[in-house]
């Protein structure tokens, strides 16, 4: 019962965090700040994905989130590096 | 869910889950409200991978408490998340710095290599046998 509300409470609070990320990625000042707000939507996707594990209490979804951390964290490094460099693999 | 669990293991989990919750929900509420690049690097990649950790505990102790069985993969992932957080933070400062900062006000570096955010203008203006200022 009490992990039901948790459950809840953690889920509204990641989604809501998706919906201001989401909201940086239109109005954010400049795009090393985009590419923040992009990182931390996979983050917080993440969270949301292995929460709904618990929720249906199954494991199939730890694999899912490996590869999108995985993914997410390749795409940070990509966008960040063709911004110093203008170039992804020289 | 359904499963048979103690009062004492669904409020650990639950306490779990509430504290990685506050977390998440301050890190991307401070990616919105901090006043510059810099500081606003802080909040999603400390406190938002902090509330990711929590809910990967949360679940592994769930799934020990109502199945009985213990994963490792939510510890490979809080592992990778946290090793990679730091990484992606660092390369973001240089982006900021390439594009924010201006050349001249930081101090010059020691030994020969520019600093790394800059290390492709500097590479343009050897290329167009400019002189480096500073150096």
């Amino acid at each position: 019962m009490i992990l039901t509300y948790a459950l809840i409470f953690t889920t509204g609070c990641f989604a809501l965090g998706l919906l201001m990320n989401l909201w940086r990625v239109v109005s954010a000042p400049g795009v090393p700040d985009r590419i923040l707000a992009l990182d931390t939507m996979v983050i917080n996707f993440i969270a949301i994905l292995v929460l709904y594990g618990i929720i249906e209490g199954t494991a199939v979804y730890f694999e899912a989130s490996i590869l999108i951390a995985m993914v997410g964290f390749i795409s940070t490094v990509a966008y960040a590096r063709f911004m110093l460099r203008g170039n992804i693999i020289e | 869910m359904g499963h048979e669990m103690a009062l004492w293991e669904e409020i650990t989990v639950s306490v779990f889950l509430v504290i990685a919750g506050i977390f998440g929900l301050v890190g991307s509420f401070g990616l919105l409200k901090l006043p510059d690049p810099m500081t606003r690097l802080h909040a999603p990649t400390k406190a938002t991978t902090l509330g990711v950790g929590g809910v990967l505990i949360a679940s592994m102790l769930y799934f020990i408490f109502a199945k009985g069985q213990i994963s490792f993969h939510e510890l490979m992932i809080t592992l990778f998340l946290f090793l990679t957080a730091p990484i992606t933070a660092h390369f973001l400062a240089k982006a900021n710095l390439h594009t924010n900062v201006n050349r001249a006000d930081v101090p010059p570096p020691v030994g020969d290599r520019p600093w790394a955010g800059f290390e492709s203008d500097e590479a343009r203006r050897v290329a167009e046998g400019e002189s480096t200022p500073g150096a």
